[in-house]
């Protein structure tokens, strides 16, 4: 029964869905309100039926109904219990229910806020969003459908992919998935204003919250597929330029753009068409980047199986690309920008440069990830595109963007002046200065000296000292007037939280910085052999392997090396990594065991090893600043939330 | 250039990556050469779940269609099974053998599996996955067609239907041995 009652629920969610985009555009032409209404109750509707189709899929898991294809090629009967609930969202078809389901949460959100609001555009926002999900709904209906039936009917089930069956898995689809849906709300209120021709800035002041809420959420679920990344797959590293990876990270970085070039056009009146292709550039990837790990044309650790559902993303694809971008092209005439550019040496151009570089290291993830395809189609010879592409071409203009980070946020608007430049600036680039010739005389005397991270600290240093002298000003400020120095603080974060917000941002990214070149520049790692009681040395680490162990666990057996680490400074613990033997798997899987410190982690992986315990090999890591990344996450999450808060200078 | 002119710039530059990725449906991921096609089967000496012995030279001069599987390969596991057995049912007289070999798998799982769908080619498990790691099998279910002369000449990924392990076995038998 379940499976029928799934695959009629998830047929009416898209009717309902279909028909409410259709209403909701009629009568916006019409403007008759009833059509409007019943547009509003049928995306309540689909989001009604949606849910349940998400608890009939998770009954169906409970119960280990087999029957289901979909939960039994993703969980089997030693599958524990809350990886039941999430290998709802570990596969394609499931991930697709999970992806309606948020899109019709926010659909609903933009249903109770702005239908006594925005007479003139919310039509068809809520068209659009509601198209935007029929797809979805489509995807569910033809290609992917959820609820398929799988005969005969297995005693068991396959089991959840084991490298999915970890905490990471629970909330990293779910922040990504988040951030994902949340570009529609802009997508949506952008194309409405381009329908209506309302091209100013009223779109732009709507959604400029749900942007950061959703750049917010892309941010954490990159930052918890790191962290996943780093804990589970057992090579030390968080981040590795995966085709998957990448579609995740292109919206970020365009999104990150707009974000910035959005503050020009509220200021100046400038930059209508870019923001507005922006926009439209984000919602695609996040649309592309769906397609790319579902169709199968490029492979990648982590992409779904293939079918006629890559046939459905990129008609949908191609539909939103040249839709949208058409309308836009038919609205240039009213997008011209009101202000003009008056100096290079000005807030707007530091603006237009981040967005440039923003957009560049966009373009070459872009063209890295598609790369392969372009080779096969022009010489026959597959290819991959390794990280060496990605870090080479991408560090420099990460650099450059991090120099930027210190120059918008105090150079003047229109045109800076000598004056404005020395104030602001001397001392900040001094101390960068000042900085990078004392680490770097200080890392060479360690042997430690490193080009790429003494540049960073320096432009950390920069841009964190223009931070410091803005707040610090802010704060003397209030002071005159009477305010101690924690209620000024309070006051200027509360009163200026879109500013201070997003220099906490700032902030963090200045964290991860120091996380990512220190510990590319300073991780060491090597792999040995011991005898049982012998030890080795890592970078002051003593480790000696003690034995092994074997158990069964409910879904899996598993072999645990127990090894003594020793360390002059941090005392003696033990570390347990071990293999697991999924049945299901052809190789077993590893499971790192590891120490968190705030300088450096030591990271051991179980390799081959005797079955009679006498010897096993094992891989040492010691991976420095690492922890800076889950610290400047951190960082970046509070700064994001105060940002996010209504603005208390203006009504919201 | 103006801005009337530019204008239609803009959708007509996503046409060529819309083009390109149309492209890749036309490329098969799955589609793995394997070095082996051309070159002697690996030689395997295995025992059957039905405790006979079963070795790749004892079946020199036949067509050989080895099949690599798990019992806990589902789905695709599950749709080739029957294919398998019809296909020996109409092949074993034309001097084709069908060999199962179970990989990776519990062995009371694996007999229930057998019993399920009546197979009744010779099957052997193979627990120390030598045989596996000579075929170089890196998922179930594969299928490689060996022939008369003792060389790989196809290997299938993925479930067998009738239809592919027809074409392959006729065209083998074809050949003079």
């Amino acid at each position: 029964m379940i499976p029928e009652l799934g695959y009629g629920a998830t047929v009416a969610a898209f009717v309902l869905a279909l028909w409410g985009a259709v209403a909701a555009a009629m009568s916006a032409r019409t403007g008759r309100a009833a059509l409007l209404r019943s547009g509003e109750r049928a995306a309540v509707g689909a989001w009604a039926l949606i849910t349940a189709c998400i608890a009939l899929m998770l009954y169906a898991f409970l119960t280990f109904d087999f029957s289901v294809h979909y939960v039994a090629i993703n969980t089997n009967r030693g599958t524990p219990f809350y990886y039941r609930i999430t290998a709802l969202w570990g596969a394609l078809e499931g991930s697709i229910i999970l992806w309606s389901w948020m899109l019709s949460i926010y659909t609903l959100i933009v249903v109770i806020q702005y239908r006594r609001r925005q007479a003139e555009l919310y039509p068809w926002v809520l068209s659009v969003m509601l198209g935007i999900l029929a797809f979805f709904l489509l995807v569910m209906t033809i290609p992917a459908p959820p609820f398929e039936r799988l005969t005969p009917i297995p005693a068991d089930g396959r089991g959840l992919n084991p490298l999915l069956q970890d905490s990471g898995m629970i909330t990293h689809p779910i922040a990504l998935y988040l951030g994902f849906t949340g570009f529609t709300v802009p997508f949506a209120f952008a194309i409405a204003a381009l329908i209506v021709g309302r091209t100013g800035e009223e779109w732009i002041t709507i959604t400029r919250r749900w942007t950061i809420i959703a750049w917010y959420f892309l941010a954490l679920g990159l930052l918890i597929g790191g962290w996943w990344s780093y804990h589970v797959l057992g090579w030390g590293g968080y981040w590795a330029w995966d085709p998957v990876e990448n579609a995740a990270f292109m919206p970020f970085l365009t999104a990150t753009a707009f974000l910035h070039s959005v503050m020009v056009q509220e200021r100046r009146r400038m930059l209508k068409l870019w923001n507005l292709s922006l926009i439209i550039l984000t919602f695609g990837l996040t649309i592309f980047g769906t397609f790319l790990t579902r169709s199968g044309i490029i492979g990648s650790v982590h992409s779904f199986t293939q079918g006629s559902i890559g046939v459905f993303f990129l008609a949908f694809l191609a539909l939103v690309l040249l839709g949208s971008f058409s309308l836009l092209a038919s609205r240039v005439e009213r997008l011209r920008a009101e202000g003009v550019l008056d100096s290079v040496v000005s807030r707007e151009s530091a603006f237009l440069l981040n967005n440039l570089f923003l957009v560049a290291a966009a373009f070459t993830v872009f063209f890295g990830t598609v790369f392969p395809l372009i080779s096969e189609a022009v010489r026959g010879v597959k290819i991959s595109v390794g990280a060496p592409f990605f870090n080479l071409v991408n560090i420099p203009v990460f650099l450059a963007l991090l120099f930027l980070m210190g120059v918008g946020p105090l150079i003047a608007w229109r045109r800076a002046s000598a004056e404005n430049l020395k104030r602001n600036f001397l001392k900040p680039v001094l101390a960068g200065i000042i900085t990078g010739i004392i680490a770097q005389a200080t890392l060479r005397l360690f042997g430690m000296g490193n080009v790429l991270v003494v540049t960073v600290m320096a432009l950390v240093v920069f841009v964190a000292g223009t931070i410091a002298l803005d707040y610090f000003r802010a704060v003397r400020a209030r002071r005159r007037s009477g305010d101690g120095w924690l209620a000024a603080t309070w006051n200027l974060l509360l009163r200026q939280n879109r500013r201070y917000g997003g220099f906490i941002v700032h902030l963090g990214i200045l964290v991860i910085a120091l996380g990512v070149a220190g510990s590319q520049a300073w991780s060491v790692q090597k792999e040995v052999t011991l005898d049982k009681g012998q030890s080795t040395e890592l970078a002051g680490y003593q480790v000696r392997f003690d034995g092994l162990s074997a158990s069964e666990e409910s879904n899996h057996g598993k072999v645990t090396g127990a090894f003594t680490v020793t360390n002059g400074r941090a005392g003696t613990h033990m570390l347990y990594p071990a293999k697991k033997f999924y049945p299901q798997e052809q190789t077993p899987i590893a499971a790192v065991d590891y120490r968190l410190g705030f300088f450096e982690d030591i990271y051991l992986v179980l390799g081959d090893f005797a079955s009679d315990g006498s010897h096993a090999t094992v891989k040492l890591q010691v991976n420095r600043m690492v922890s800076w990344l889950w610290l400047g996450g951190v960082v970046l999450t509070l700064g994001a939330a105060l940002a996010i808060l209504p603005d208390a200078r203006r009504p919201a | 250039m103006s801005a009337s002119r530019l204008r239609w710039a803009i959708p007509a530059a996503v046409i060529p990556v819309l083009v390109l990725l149309a492209y890749g449906f036309k490329t098969d991921p799955r589609e793995v050469p394997s070095p082996l096609l051309g070159r002697p089967a690996a030689a395997f000496s295995l025992t059957t779940f039905a405790g006979t012995p079963l070795s790749l030279e004892g079946l020199r001069g036949k067509v050989v269609m080895l099949n690599f599987w798990a019992s806990w390969c589902i789905p695709a596991c599950y749709e080739e099974a029957p294919a398998l057995e019809r296909t020996w049912q109409a092949y074993k007289d034309k001097g084709v053998t069908v060999v199962g070999v179970n990989i990776q798998d519990k062995e009371a799982a694996a007999r229930e599996f057998l019993s399920r769908f009546e197979h009744s080619f010779p099957n052997a498990p193979d627990p120390r996955g030598r045989v596996a790691v000579d075929y170089g099998v890196y998922g179930v279910p594969e299928t490689f067609f060996i022939d008369s002369r003792g060389r790989v000449r196809f290997k299938h990924v993925g479930a067998l239907t009738d239809n592919i392990a027809r074409r392959h076995l006729d065209a083998l038998l074809k050949e003079p041995s």
